[in-house]
């Protein structure tokens, strides 16, 4: 018997394992195949992509799509690349990531260590947001930024994102704090400790982690929107629609090339916190489905 | 007890100070989220078409949206496409996480391979699928170019296939992170159960049928949970690969909720379709909150 791991204990056969590892590698290529098409053919010049074997690599290397994409290509009307979409996709991400991990913070505080009556419920409310299609907000959300005058603005975008990241946001630190002993809270009070003190000098000393998750699921999901973004974006569309028009756009030669260097450009940031900070990334899908 | 004043203030201050904190936030969702729920439902019964107007038409828009062809189209190929995402998410998975259980050597770089497209925008998605079952310039060249001549795999311009495009972009996006939550599923099982069962001479298949999956019911629970809601809020996929098309073949609720609202100047229909879908994921919803806070308590 095989020596304790954390590892199921089962023990398998030869051929099982071979079989195994076979699937397994198998998936993997599944999954990384759409990576290396379009990574491959992002950097081929567009004569060789349309006469030749996609899963081919390039015979001559160009960057001449992802200089297109970046900064020339035609998007909508405009032929300005995805360069000032970007842009406004950090100004949108930002602010938007910040604001609802401070509140969702303070939020989940309240909720696990000041608890009152009907908090539960209070929760629950906040909580079912999460999973509300958003098609039911579309048309009152339209009406009320055009009453704001924020109507097709970063700032529209980003109080969008906002109140509907504060379920989720909500959610984890809550769960964190949960964790939390409420007798050191109990004994601050006790030392006469206020509820910002608390909040400051016990509290968030120890979230790096839950703010850590916090921060990569609102980037995330922010930075991928298109739902919101399309319908409210107007003149600041964000990177999604705008890659979207570009792959879409009917008029002249499909540049498959430049669709591919856009595709990964409106990927790199997720992809890159994907990469650095993964472990969390998935930490944070799992709160957002499994309780705490 | 406070003896002064300001002390008694400052007691009361604190008192408070926590649902201070808490109103903006609780005031922002019950408007922003159910205030306009609750505007939507109204909308519904009105005879709004580019704008909100409030003519109350009683049920209307919802005898109109089921006489639809358009809309039981979205509705079936939402069934169809539901279906199959989430059974298929879910027995790869499980295959995938009880597989990579299996003290598997390079499980590292395993796991993260199969985990990133959940990093993807669904746009990225469909951009990347959309080419690949292109047959003109895809899969089916490539496989004629490198030798199997009669090689077809022309899905996503057929009418009744494209759907099913759409559900292999889907899976392709999120069955690795169904893997990770039945991976932490199996991690948290206790090896001795385990162990007692294979002295007790029960073969790998009925220790897995028997056993192991039985004592994964949450992670199954879970995982049907964000996937149904996943499936009926899709949009940005069907937009990125098909456009709803050809013709209306992969057309779904969101799609069609969107259209009638914004392009085809029906607010009341699109309200009404936005409605059903609420009511759709609410009865699922709503009982499986209810259930996790209860719990809690």
């Amino acid at each position: 018997m095989a020596a304790v791991t954390q590892d199921t204990a089962v023990s398998t056969g030869r051929i099982t394992r071979t079989f195994i590892y076979v699937v397994l590698i198998v998936f993997a290529l599944f999954y990384l195949l759409p990576l290396y098409v379009m990574g491959v053919n992002s950097v081929k010049p567009l004569a060789e992509i349309t006469g030749g074997n996609m899963m081919a690599l390039p015979q001559t290397w160009t960057i001449e799509p992802w200089l297109s994409a970046w900064s020339t290509a035609q998007i909508g009307v405009e032929p300005t690349g995805l360069k000032p979409y970007f842009l406004n996709s950090l100004l949108m991400v930002v602010p938007a990531v910040a604001i609802s991990t401070v509140v969702g913070a303070l939020n989940g505080y309240v909720l696990t260590k000041w608890r009152f009556r009907g908090d539960t419920w209070v929760f629950g409310l906040m909580l079912f947001s999460c999973f509300i299609p958003f098609q039911i907000v579309l048309i009152p959300m339209a009406v009320v930024l055009g009453k704001l005058g924020l109507a097709g603005s970063v700032p529209g975008l980003v109080l969008v994102h906002v109140v509907y990241g504060i379920g989720f946001t909500t959610l984890y630190y809550r769960n964190y704090y949960a964790a939390f002993p409420t007798e050191l809270v109990r004994a601050a009070m006790m030392d006469g400790a206020g509820f910002f003190q608390i909040f400051w000098r016990i509290m968030l000393p120890v979230s790096g982690p839950i703010t850590v998750v916090s921060v990569i699921w609102q980037f995330t999901n922010i930075w991928n929107d298109f739902l919101f973004g399309a319908s409210f974006g107007g003149t600041s569309q964000p990177m999604t629609v705008a890659l979207n028009n570009l792959v879409q756009s009917s008029t002249g030669v499909k540049e498959y090339n430049v669709h591919f260097a856009g595709a990964i450009l409106a990927a790199l940031p997720t992809l890159f916190v994907y990469i650095v900070a993964g472990r969390y990334f998935v930490r944070g899908l799992m709160a957002g489905s499994v309780k705490g | 007890m406070a003896t002064s004043v300001t002390a008694d203030f400052r007691t009361r201050l604190q008192d408070w100070l926590p649902k201070v904190v808490l109103a903006p936030s609780f005031a922002v969702i019950l408007l922003f989220v159910y205030g306009f729920i609750a505007f939507t439902v109204v909308l519904s019964f009105t005879g709004s078409k580019m704008l909100p107007k409030w003519d109350f038409i009683g049920f209307e828009n919802y005898a109109k949206l089921f006489a639809l062809q358009h809309w039981s189209t979205a509705v079936t190929n939402l069934a169809i496409f539901a279906t199959l995402y989430i059974v298929i998410c879910t027995l790869v998975g499980l295959a995938l996480a009880i597989f990579l259980d299996q003290k598997i050597r390079g499980e590292g770089l395993l796991r993260p391979i199969y985990l990133y497209p959940m990093a993807l925008s669904f746009i990225v998605t469909g951009t990347a699928w959309k080419w690949f079952l292109d047959p003109g310039i895809g899969l089916e060249k490539t496989m004629r170019l490198w030798g199997w001549e009669s090689f077809s795999f022309t899905w996503i311009k057929d009418n009744d296939m494209a759907i099913y495009t759409i559900v292999i972009a889907a899976v392709w996006q999120t069955s690795g992170f169904v893997m990770a939550m039945f991976l932490a599923g199996l991690r948290g099982i206790d090896n001795e159960i385990l162990k007692a069962a294979q002295i007790d001479g029960a073969s790998n298949w009925q220790l897995y049928r028997r056993i192991v999956i039985p004592l994964l019911r949450p992670a199954f629970l879970s995982a049907f949970v964000i996937l149904f809601h996943l499936a009926i809020k899709s949009y940005d996929l069907v937009v990125a690969l098909t456009g709803g098309g050809p013709g209306r073949s992969t057309e779904m609720p969101a799609t069609f909720m969107y259209s009638y609202t914004f392009t085809r100047n029906q607010m009341g229909i699109g309200a009404s379709s936005a409605v059903i879908m609420l009511m759709t994921i609410a009865a699922i919803m709503i009982p499986y909150l209810y259930s996790e806070l209860k719990e809690k308590k």
